[in-house]
């Protein structure tokens, strides 16, 4: 995802001219490409992020589009304040990158576990949240955000996710899910980067005889809501998958848009990180998600338990 | 970027006059409103007026004209005295000062862009104006723009370690388009600077960081006026005024109480008075 990220972004500051790139002393062997083609455009304002989301806001207040990037939760939580009242409140166009979403630098550690940045990210005024799953929608979030005016987050993972798609919608505006899989029992919806693991699941609970449908939801912040409605009165059972704690995540999203609605079928289950996460637990993005639950044969055991409880 | 000057971009006003009108609705505003940080306001109501009678070049009439110098108030608290500020330079009318704080009202107790012509940004949280400043120092320097970078900061307000993350950049990218005015009035909201976090040798920590760095009595107009005029060198320029808090009232010089206090009827009549005697 960071590859089609700063290809991305790289092809988009050709046409436009006050596009920047700011980092806060990280990126190293991703942001190059950029650094090289745009040097008047980039700047690493070294590991200062609560400077760097300022001067990101000063910049757009002067007509800049700019793009700050480092690891997410740096690029986030570090300097939420100045998100909230510099970028936020005064809709400067600026574009926050948090690259390492969720559980992608693994035995970092809990430092590095970007696993409430969609939650201080979501909450925040005019803010667009946008993770993507694949390579694709990396592609198509960045692209979509350089033109976009205003707030943003882009989640990215890190390098190496496998493609999913084969192509996205022609003009795919945001605030839509995307599904990839149809199905009538289940629908699994992912955001950022459970993509995969969705799609792992789905075929494993299809072997089993259980029709499940996969939608992958970049946006998460504005929610499809159209979708939600739609698939809550269709399904019974919506399964919303993220590395990202419960509190304040698209689960938490999605639940409260169905309890509004009159007409919802579905039960909603959340599968996502703990707050266990905190304690100290070692291993690779694999090994964790195995820990927790979030890898596909126990995810296939979470859901057809759940299935067996409703039908009971 | 050669730009037309309109009549009045530089319009050089009487500046003692100007801190008196807004020394005197700002202490009816905070009256009105019973509100805070009248100390505040006073110790930089000084540098308001030098800055808005002779230096910055502007066009109330139109306040987001591109080539307009931007002054950023960090210390948000002291919105009244900004506010006051800019209805005396025009930029809306002097009534709306007297809904500061009411049901409606666009003039809020921190300092707010949204419906204020000549705000250029919100603040009431500490420690974020100067990296603002330098973004906008940064966008002019690469547009090649020759308006200029301006914001006042607090004493206070350099507890904040952003505030020192941006003084590290600003000098670094020779940004020598931006110009830090410190109201270094002595006096945070629980106490003396000495007591809570002394900032001293405070001149010489910017010095040390990179900066050209003025000492003025933050109360002279022509020196301030003399600092703020002053070509700019190689480097981001520091003006470190030494103010006093509560300025121009002589039961609020220098007294922590008036961080909170606001003036009762009788108390403001005696303001009123004394600054209209100065």
């Amino acid at each position: 995802m960071r590859t089609a990220f700063i290809n991305a972004l790289v092809a988009e500051a050709e046409h436009d001219p006050n596009l920047w790139l700011l980092n806060g002393d990280l990126g190293f062997s991703v942001l190059e490409p950029f650094a090289e083609k745009y040097p008047g455009r980039y700047l690493n304002v070294g590991v200062a992020e609560q400077n760097m989301v300022g001067i990101a806001a000063g910049l757009a207040l002067s007509g800049k589009n700019v793009f700050t990037y480092s690891i997410a939760n740096f690029a986030t939580l570090r300097c939420l304040e100045q998100i909230r009242n510099d970028v936020c409140y005064h809709r400067a166009n600026v574009t926050i990158v948090g690259v390492g979403g969720g559980l992608s630098y693994g035995a970092q550690g809990y430092t590095h576990h970007a696993v409430e940045d969609i939650s201080g990210m979501r909450m925040l005024p005019n803010m667009t949240v946008l993770c993507p799953g694949d390579p694709i929608e990396a592609d198509w979030a960045t692209r979509i955000f350089v033109r976009h005016k205003g707030p943003g987050y882009l989640r990215l993972g890190k390098a190496g996710e496998p493609t999913i798609h084969a192509t996205l919608p022609h003009n795919l505006t945001i605030g839509k899910a995307l599904r990839l899989i149809e199905g009538d029992t289940v629908t699994l919806i992912s955001t950022s980067n459970m993509l995969e693991t969705a799609m792992q699941t789905s075929a494993l609970l299809a072997e089993k005889g259980i029709s499940t449908g996969v939608v992958s939801m970049p946006s998460v912040k504005p929610l499809d809501s159209t979708f939600v409605a739609q698939e809550a009165q269709r399904v019974p059972l919506l399964c919303v998958l993220e590395e990202h704690v419960r509190n304040g995540g698209l689960a938490e999203s999605i639940a409260l848009h169905v309890t509004e609605l009159d007409t919802a079928r579905s039960k909603i289950l959340s599968l996502c990180i703990s707050e266990d996460i905190s304690s100290g637990m070692v291993g690779n993005q694999m090994e964790l998600r195995r820990l927790i639950g979030l890898d596909p044969a126990s995810l296939v055991e979470r859901i057809t338990k759940r299935l067996a409880q409703l039908s009971a | 970027m050669a730009y037309e000057m309109s009549h009045d971009d530089a319009l050089e006003l009487d500046s003692p006059r100007f801190a008196k009108n807004i020394r005197k609705n700002a202490l009816r505003m905070v009256h009105h409103a019973n509100s805070s940080h009248i100390g505040s306001g006073l110790s930089m109501a000084d540098i308001l007026s030098v800055l808005y009678a002779s230096i910055l070049n502007l066009r109330p009439q139109e306040p987001n004209w591109a080539e307009r110098d931007r002054l950023l108030v960090s210390k948000g608290h002291a919105a009244a005295m900004l506010y006051a500020s800019l209805a005396e330079r025009g930029f809306f009318p002097q009534e709306w000062l007297e809904k500061y704080c009411d049901y409606g009202s666009p003039l809020a107790g921190h300092i707010t862009h949204c419906k204020v012509p000549g705000v250029e940004t919100s603040s009431g949280s500490l420690g974020h104006g100067l990296s603002l400043a330098c973004g906008m120092a940064l966008a002019a320097t690469a547009d090649r723009a020759t308006w200029r970078v301006f914001v006042i900061l607090s004493d206070g307000e350099c507890d904040e370690g952003s505030i020192w993350e941006a003084a590290m950049f600003a000098p670094f990218h020779n940004l020598t388009n931006l110009t830090a005015v410190i109201d270094y009035n002595k006096i945070q909201s629980f106490g003396n600077v000495v007591d809570v976090l002394n900032l001293e040798p405070f001149a010489d920590k910017w010095r040390a960081f990179g900066w050209d760095v003025t000492e003025v009595d933050g109360h002279d107009h022509a020196a301030l006026k003399y600092a703020l005029a002053k070509n700019p060198t190689d480097r981001p320029r520091l003006i470190l005024a030494h103010t006093i808090k509560g300025k121009g009232v002589s039961f609020m010089e220098g007294r922590l109480a008036w961080h909170y206090k606001s003036p009762n009827t009788e108390e403001l009549a005696k303001a009123l008075n004394e600054v209209e005697a100065s």
